[in-house]
């Protein structure tokens, strides 16, 4: 919402400087986005009669134009824009003005031709957002004078606000005056356009709930005209007129013309101007039709039709559906989509004398289901959506006519139809003083809390010490204590609330899962990778150009295409980094991720099984890395018998692939890149990787934490070698040898041997085991013992044969 | 006799200073000290001397013998000085020349700044709470107090996912559904804080992603004010930015807190940081969660922290956080 002080100011009953206003804006909630002063820098700026236009010899898009400035001489200037004729007069920027964005006009060559000042569109000098040519004036003002005096332009500022959803009122120009009037202490004046018709029917509040129906009224010259709301529940309130007589050649005026440019929108016609004008002044969406075009005078309103269409203003053809709201006329055709747009039969024209004037209240979430479903926004369907103020019908309805009359000609007919259809209750609210003060954390008395709910309306009937407040009608966000208590915050000041410090005691700390998953991000980091964090979205085809399963969760609307597959695993967002970096020629990079997966919805829940992953990338190395990496995670974590299983691994390469497990629970897959991924991504390397499912290692079984005695006597060592069959895994042999025996400190894996004299299909695997008792030295006949229990148990569980 | 046994211990010491390596050192020391040396011979010889002579030349020789032992000793320490210096002089190293096959690897910037963040709440007092990225509606919008047209919701351009009924899951477009799910497993007194990864349906460009990173505090006890929730966001914005710093609460709207208010940080040179969105929890959130907005109160309050990560490091261009170049990584 834009807003001129000069407009603020017709509803202030003393002046206001525009640093208070805008830090009033600030304080209030609608906040200042933007900031214009308008008519200053205009000093140098006068009337300039076109005295020739020509070609440019050195360019297309500019030409050249000699103008008189008031002294009868003529000067050259360089213009880029051709909208202008011999003998217009157009506003003349001379040497040495500077402009109101700055810039100073000096005498300068353009393409070799001298350009002595510049000509200058509506928006170079603040009048608006016109630029797409030269401000052509108006014929009868004399050349040499200064344009701010000739357009009388007197200093004005601009502000561009942010209004928040819950603001119906600051989406017009005298709701922002009443909630600045409370703020800096001045008067509010409402709006109280001459009356320009005799109201009919009750005035409105809030707990009106009419039935709709039907209502005519009858003219001057014995015809009639009327309103049926036939969909009592979309319109709280239709209000229409008759206008006569309306001088279908008349142009808005100056004044009117810059106020609509100036908060953004475009002049069109005197009737389109006024209905704009009264909309901005009043935040009350108006529609006049052109009263000749609409069958039986009649305006009604009622929900579409299935696959009903109708072309609105802009030229569209829409197709409704029974959510939307229609106007329709005497003969049941659609004539505009209630809220959001007028239809092109019915529109007004430059043939137009009588006007049918709507004034109506829709209900806010049919006005918004509609304008979201046909994706059109105007600014009528912003308001309607916010909720506007349904007793203000009457007023927009004279303020329109007032206008029409001044600047049309238009004389008003001394009837209004006004049907009720059902608006929301609203009851007035119990505010409890204490309420208010255990959620502001302030000290406000009864009294003071009336004070500042009274000037933006809300009128506080006092109750023991609380209040019953009535909510005002443009308020139709508001409806409980908690907002009205957000009121008395707003203008009490935010800043006037005191910081108070959390007193009660607590005990903050990470969980453990949270202690740990910071434990894995350092042991990575010690690994020398450096943490990566790619988008969590893939392409279509992506999850199988990386060797996995292709279906993935998909977006209904995603920004791209590409972008368009939640990950069900990180190797995809982690093979595309190295091929990144490998395009690059940054060879043998190493990442990891710490990420969550998506993987489909299990049976009966409708979220995905979403996973937290943690994956290491190491371009330029082989299978095993990855697997050092698994065991100095197991070994940090703790888990129980981490292991490996070698195993054919989709996106992994097809002999150097194996499952993770803990406790023989699968948790993840190790090994390298699937070489034909790697040829898919142009990747020149090989390429190791590691993905474990780390929620499910936090909830694995962990290694006891107990301290186990170390002994303070010598340990025997003796090395086994092993002839083992290839399938067998030489962790389960060592796991074997480990819980042999208690005096088994350690087992260690030393060297592998393929070869002869070792069969064919079968490998030898020497470990190194400790032997220790805390209690004593070993005798030989103890080692013995429990040497050949190691062997046997070697030999009879994976037809192991010892080597000699 | 004394004189020749003075004349040998003379050569024979100038033979062991001339020694040059250890072994002929020991090669000396065997012949001039040992059975067959000429010194022990002089003491086989002593039997025929007289009490009186025998005690010069046996003094004389004990000297000879002491004289020789150390000069052994001394040649042997030179000599393994020298010798030591040798071999280190064969294992020198130049140690400039050496370079680590890998460094000490490198969190991103935005984990940096979670953990940061988290360490300053935790150091309050708080939990740390986490939750799904994908959402339902009922966490992510109805719980939160969006009604099911209200305009709120296109403050928040939302990705749908295709699950379940239409626009029914989506990826949460922030990390309050976590207050929800907080609230709903847990009973107050509530301290947490909630980082996490939020998605929201907007084209990216070097200010703007459209996947980045929130934190979120939520606090909910008996008594708890709006004068809470400022002194608590001071409090945080002194212990993370520092104490010079100050910060300031304008009114504003969510649906799920009233009253509500934007929150700016000034830096100490006196210019402006807009940070985030906060206010009192709304009764109905509460309510949703089964908690009786009578009796207990809350706050919340939460922002987004990839432009503080990229601000603090001077990475202008956002998006360059979702970059997996080394180039990028491995500067932090």
């Amino acid at each position: 919402m834009k807003v001129l002080s000069s407009w603020l100011h017709e509803f202030l009953d003393a002046p206001v400087e525009p640093e208070a206003i805008a830090a009033a804006f600030d304080d209030l909630g609608t906040p200042v986005e933007e900031e214009t002063r308008l008519g200053e820098g205009l000093d140098g700026i006068v009337v300039a009669r076109v005295l020739d236009l020509r070609p440019h010899p050195n360019a297309d898009k500019i030409q050249l134009v000699d103008v008189d400035a008031g002294d009868g001489e003529a000067r050259q200037v360089c213009c880029g824009a051709f909208n202008m004729a011999v003998g217009d007069l157009v506003p003349l920027a001379t040497l040495g003005t500077t402009m109101p964005g700055g810039m100073a006009i000096e005498r300068r060559k353009l393409r070799g031709e001298w350009s002595n000042g510049m000509l200058c569109s509506s928006r170079e000098i603040g009048l608006g957002d016109d630029h797409a040519g030269i401000l052509v004036l108006d014929a009868a003002a004399p050349a040499g004078a200064p344009v701010a005096e000739v357009l009388g332009i007197v200093p004005d500022v601009l502000w561009e606000l942010e209004v928040n959803p819950n603001r119906p009122d600051a989406m017009s120009v005298v709701g922002l005056a009443r909630d600045v009037a409370a703020k800096v202490g001045v008067g509010f004046c409402p709006p109280a356009p001459p009356a320009a018709a005799r109201s009919i029917g009750e005035p409105v509040t809030w707990a009106s709930g009419g039935a709709g129906g039907a209502a005519r009224a009858v003219l001057g010259d014995g015809a009639s005209f009327g309103v049926d709301v036939a969909a009592p529940d979309g319109c709280g309130r239709f209000v229409a007129r008759v206008l006569r007589g309306v001088d279908p050649a008349a142009t808005s005026p100056a004044w009117l013309q810059q106020r609509l440019s100036a908060l953004g929108m475009r002049p069109i016609s005197a009737m389109v101007d006024i209905s704009n004008y009264v909309m901005l002044e009043l935040g009350q969406p108006n529609h006049p039709y052109d009263l000749d075009a609409v069958a039986a005078a009649t305006l009604r309103v009622r929900r579409a039709g299935d696959g009903e269409t109708l072309v609105t203003l802009d030229d569209v053809t829409r197709t409704c559906t029974p959510d939307d709201l229609l106007i329709t006329d005497g003969e049941d055709r659609p004539i505009g989509i209630a809220g959001v747009m007028g239809g092109a039969s019915a529109e007004i024209g430059p043939g137009t004398t009588d006007v049918l004037l709507e004034m109506a209240w829709f209900d806010p979430t049919s006005v918004s289901r509609t304008s979201r479903r046909l994706g059109l926004r105007s600014e009528a369907s912003a308001r309607f959506e916010k909720g506007v103020d349904p007793a203000v019908a009457d007023v927009a309805a004279d303020r329109f006519c007032q206008l029409a009359a001044e600047i049309c000609g238009a004389s008003t007919e001394p009837v209004q139809v006004d049907v009720r259809g059902t608006l929301p209750e609203r009851p007035p609210v119990l505010v409890r003083t204490a309420r208010v003060n255990a959620l502001l954390g302030t000290d406000l008395t009864a009294t003071r809390i009336a004070e500042l709910l009274a000037p933006i309306g809300f009128a506080a009937e006092p109750v023991g010490d609380d209040h019953l407040v009535t909510i005002p009608t443009w308020r139709f966000d508001s409806a409980t204590e908690i907002d009205v208590i957000e009121e008395v915050g707003r203008h009490h000041g935010y800043r006037n609330i005191p910081n108070r410090q959390l007193t009660e005691p607590r005990t903050g700390g990470l969980t453990r899962a949270q202690r740990e998953r910071r434990g894995v991000r350092r042991l990575l980091c010690g690994l020398g990778l450096a943490e990566s964090q790619p988008l969590p979205f893939l392409a279509p085809g992506q999850l199988a150009a990386a060797g996995l399963d292709p279906v993935g969760i998909e977006l209904v609307n995603p920004l791209v295409a590409e972008e368009s597959v939640l990950r069900t695993a990180l190797l995809p967002g982690l093979v595309a980094a190295v091929a990144h970096n490998h395009a690059r020629r940054q060879l043998a990079v190493g990442l990891w991720e710490i990420g969550h997966v998506f993987l489909p919805a299990p049976e009966g829940q409708v979220l995905p099984d979403e996973r937290e992953h943690v994956a290491v990338v190491l371009a330029g190395r082989e299978a095993p890395a990855a697997v050092e990496a698994w065991q100095v995670l197991a070994e940090q974590l703790r888990l129980r018998a981490p292991s490996v299983a070698d195993a054919e691994v989709p996106g992994l390469h097809p002999t150097r692939a194996a499952r993770v497990l803990v406790d023989g629970a699968v948790v993840g897959i190790v090994g390298e890149i699937d070489p034909t991924v790697l040829g898919r991504h142009d990747i020149g390397e090989r390429v190791a990787y590691l993905e474990v499912d780390l929620g499910a290692c936090f909830d694995a079984p962990r290694r006891s934490d107990a301290y186990r005695q170390v002994s303070r006597f010598p340990s025997s060592d003796i090395d086994l070698a092993f002839e083992v069959p290839d399938h067998v895994s030489a962790i389960e042999v060592e796991r074997t040898l480990a819980d042999t025996d208690d005096l088994v400190w350690s087992v260690r894996l030393f060297d592998v041997y393929r070869g002869a004299p070792v069969a064919e299909g079968r490998r030898s695997l020497a470990f190194a085991v400790r032997l220790q008792a805390v209690d004593r030295t070993l005798t030989d006949a103890e080692v013995a013992e429990v040497r050949s229990r190691l062997i046997a148990g070697a030999e009879t569980a994976f037809g192991a044969a010892l080597r000699g | 006799m004394i004189d020749d046994i003075r004349r040998i211990a003379a050569d024979a010491a100038g033979r062991i200073r001339g020694a040059a390596t250890l072994d002929e050192l020991a090669t000396l020391d065997r012949e001039l000290l040992g059975k067959t040396s000429e010194l022990t011979a002089f003491k086989r010889q002593m039997g025929g001397l007289d009490h009186e002579a025998k005690r010069e030349v046996g003094g004389a020789l004990n000297g000879a013998r002491e004289e020789l032992q150390a000069a052994v000793a001394d040649r042997r320490a030179e000599l393994d000085a020298i010798a030591r210096r040798v071999q280190a002089e064969a294992e020198r190293l130049d140690l400039t020349e050496v370079r680590a096959g890998r460094d000490a690897g490198h969190l991103h910037l935005v984990t940096q700044a979670i953990e940061e963040l988290e360490d300053v709440f935790v150091g309050l007092g708080f939990t740390v709470a986490e939750g799904p990225e994908v959402e339902d509606d009922w966490h992510n919008f109805t719980a939160l107090n969006f009604g099911e047209y209200h305009p709120a919701r296109d403050m928040q351009d939302t990705f749908f996912v295709d699950l379940g009924a239409p626009r029914e899951v989506v990826l949460r477009t922030h990390t309050s559904p976590v207050q929800i799910r907080v609230m709903e497993e847990q009973a107050p007194p509530i301290y947490s804080v909630m980082p996490g990864r939020v998605y929201r349906n907007e084209a990216t460009d070097s200010t703007h992603l459209a996947v980045f990173h929130q934190l979120e505090c939520l606090v909910v006890d008996r008594g708890i004010t709006f004068g809470h929730l400022a002194g608590t966001i001071d409090m945080f914005t002194k212990a993370y930015f520092g104490a010079g710093w100050n910060m300031r609460l304008r009114p504003a709207y969510f649906p799920f807190t009233e009253p509500s208010a934007e929150f700016d940080l000034q830096r100490p040179d006196g210019t402006w940081l807009e940070l985030g969105g906060c206010g009192m929890v709304h009764p109905n959130v509460l309510a949703n969660c089964g908690i009786d907005p009578e009796e207990f109160s809350g706050f919340a309050f939460g922002f987004g922290l990839d432009r503080l990560a990229a601000t603090k490091h001077g990475v202008t261009d956002l998006r360059e956080l979702a970059s997996p170049d080394i180039r990028f990584l491995e500067q932090f």
